[in-house]
């Protein structure tokens, strides 16, 4: 082991992708995501078509610039157009995005949701506490988890 | 060698099971050491090789049976292993239908790009890099326990056959 492999993917900047339709949680998710001190980018959209025009970079997306393949995907499961599962079925068929890891962050801790969710292979589920300290703190552990520790397919930001 | 080496007092209450499949003696000491003082219980079963990893995971399918063991909550899996590559061992987790919602974290010295992509795209959880120094070592394992047993969601089946 070489003493700078720890941090190769802590220094670095990752591009987020994250899919949530409620204005609280979406606010509460991007204000704790902003209090890590690498300038991550994330993009944040709130229904699920958008989400896969982005992924698959057409009609609003077709410019990668505007596109870049995201280290990780933020998915909430309810959404308008296009459900969070489907959104998630098609991340894992499509390939140069089947790899990408995705955490589900849901209010629904329904059996059916969350085998679902393992059945197209989420790397993780995860359900929204209702208090809000519970809620900050799950984000504090998120972001140190999958921002600071976790290893990426793609080492750097890229288009 | 045991088949399984249970680490701080035993009790009757459900506490996580966590499958560390590891070669290297001193990472194994290093992560049981981290997870004594982790404020989430858990027992650690640790193992050496992939083919012990397999054969323990079967055993732990066979809920009623003699030699059952219980069901991890969550693997920790080097990739280099004697006998089954850890790889392969993953593979084999993720064709088993019971073991399919277990979280298997990929603990490893490679930052290799060939092998995080070849992780994930067996479906590892999450892979990591084993940090070089003691106490950043000590912190990703704290992490790891704190968001794997204490954040992620299964459908329950997991904590429902703890102690058995």
């Amino acid at each position: 082991m070489t003493s700078h492999e720890n941090s190769t993917m802590n220094g670095k900047a990752l591009n987020i992708l994250f899919v949530e339709d409620n204005p609280d949680h979406a606010e509460l998710v991007m204000r704790s995501f902003q209090d890590h001190r690498v300038a991550n980018t994330i993009h944040h959209l709130t229904d699920g078509e958008a989400a896969l025009d982005y992924l698959l970079r057409r009609n609003a997306y077709r410019d990668p610039q505007r596109s870049p393949r995201p280290h990780v995907v933020l998915l909430d499961l309810r959404l308008p157009k296009v459900d969070g599962l489907e959104v998630l079925r098609v991340i894992r068929s499509s390939e140069g995005l089947e790899k990408i890891p995705v955490v589900i962050l849901t209010t629904s801790h329904a059996d059916l949701d969350v085998g679902k969710a393992y059945e197209y292979h989420a790397n993780s589920y995860l359900v929204k506490p209702l208090d809000f300290e519970k809620f900050t703190k799950l984000m504090d552990d998120l972001g140190f988890y999958w921002l600071g520790w976790n290893h990426y397919p793609w080492p750097g930001a890229d288009s | 060698m045991s088949i399984a080496q249970r680490t701080g007092p035993e009790r009757s209450s459900p506490r996580f099971e966590i499958l560390l499949v590891e070669d290297n003696p001193d990472h194994a000491e290093l992560v049981k050491r981290s997870f004594e003082d982790h404020p989430l219980e858990s027992t650690i079963h640790h193992l050496s090789d992939g083919e012990a990893a397999l054969d323990y995971l079967l055993r732990s399918g066979a809920e009623a049976e003699a030699g059952a063991v219980p069901r991890p909550h969550m693997i920790l899996l080097d990739l280099r292993l004697p006998k089954v590559d850890g790889l392969d061992v993953l593979r084999e987790i993720r064709k088993t239908r019971n073991f399919d919602e277990i979280p298997v974290i990929v603990l490893t010295t490679s930052s290799a790009e060939p092998d995080v992509k070849k992780a994930y795209q067996s479906h590892a959880n999450s892979y990591l890099v084993k940090p070089n120094d003691f106490q950043q070592f000590d912190e990703l394992i704290k992490a790891l326990g704190t968001y794997w047993l204490g954040w992620n969601h299964d459908q329950g089946r997991a904590m429902s056959r703890a102690g058995t």
